[in-house]
């Protein structure tokens, strides 16, 4: 299922030279089983689908990896760099995601605070730089700064990719002005990721103009998983028509929708 | 001989870093392999041999956001 929008003119979005027709990307972390999380991807309609770079059990030799329940050739694997707190871990992380052959692209994270999991973003410029230079697709998941997302597009990242909030915080989006800032001001596209609660958070997100959403405890957190990520792909047009369409004008007072002539005495 | 894999000490036999990885039965086609800091490629797994103290890393792809 797609989430472009059909029904009105919509391109599909092209992030380092592909080509997606949904804006949702889900994670795959978090799950009550992987079952749940096969069908929960599948309803969410999305196409890119992130994964993280962990050590292998060696003492459960036969744990599968993620990988035994996605098919590499229908989804977009989009690994990133979880749980990195230096610039040289995340580029440790992001070449042994490389390694595993499927795509140059790497969602990069250089988290600098453990509470609240909030980017380094000097650490995640620096890494960002190197990883560009070595021929790395770039999704820098950052703040919703202004200044360091067009540092980042100006380091060559292919997307840029500012929180709503909070990592697993369901708090939604907080600070829609910066957000439609950044996608103002950038050219390459914006993609909303983290902080995402509900359905409504995943419509207003797109309401705002960006290139689409990424998200992953909403989904996986919800009573049910797969019924949340209905919800999240249909938000996610809603959205994304909503934004096209073009809303009203905000005003401080009413306007009638009926008319005022042709009322009786 | 004594290698450090995955943070853990082990005693191995195998010679080579593939004959190291079957010894785990781990699949190579589904793992990637760091060697003292360094990726291994695949096609030189069965190329690169292990001496004890080596520091040897395999990962792979989890679930995450």
């Amino acid at each position: 299922m797609t989430t472009a929008v059909e029904t009105i003119r919509d391109e599909p979005l092209t992030i380092g030279g592909h080509t997606f027709q949904s804006r949702l990307m889900v994670g795959t972390g978090k799950y009550p089983d992987l079952d749940t999380m096969v069908r929960a991807i599948e309803a969410s309609g999305a196409e890119v689908v992130t994964v993280a770079v962990r050590r292998v059990n060696l003492d459960r030799s036969k744990e599968s990896s993620v990988l035994h329940f996605l098919d590499p050739k229908k989804i977009f694997l989009l690994a990133n760099t979880a749980g990195c707190y230096t610039a040289a871990d995340a580029i440790r992380y992001a070449r042994l995601a490389r390694e595993a052959g499927f795509n140059d692209f790497v969602k990069l994270e250089v988290i600098g605070d453990e509470e609240t999991l909030l980017p380094d973003v000097a650490g995640l410029l620096e890494a960002a730089k190197v990883l560009v230079q070595e021929g790395f697709k770039v999704l820098a998941y950052t703040n919703e700064d202004l200044v360091t997302a067009l540092r980042l597009e100006d380091a060559g990242c292919a997307a840029v990719m500012p929180l709503a909030s909070p990592i697993g915080s369901g708090l939604g989006l907080l600070n829609p002005f910066s957000v439609r800032t950044i996608k103002r001001r950038l050219h390459v596209p914006v993609i909303v990721d983290a902080g995402v609660g509900t359905a409504s958070d995943a419509c207003v997100t797109m309401e705002q103009g960006v290139d689409g959403i990424l998200m992953n405890t909403a989904i996986a957190a919800a009573q049910d998983p797969v019924a949340m990520a209905q919800a999240m792909r249909l938000a996610t047009i809603a959205g994304r028509a909503a934004f096209l369409a073009g809303r009203m004008p905000r005003r401080e007072v009413a306007m009638p929708s009926s008319p005022t002539k042709g009322m009786l005495d | 001989m004594d290698v450090v894999i995955n943070g853990e000490h082990k005693q191995i036999r195998g010679r080579t870093l593939l004959e190291v990885l079957e010894e785990l039965a781990l699949d190579p086609r589904a793992v990637v392999v760091e060697h003292n800091r360094k990726i291994v490629r695949r096609p030189a797994l069965n190329e690169v041999t292990v001496a004890t103290g080596d520091a040897i890393e395999v990962v792979h792809f989890v679930g995450g956001g």
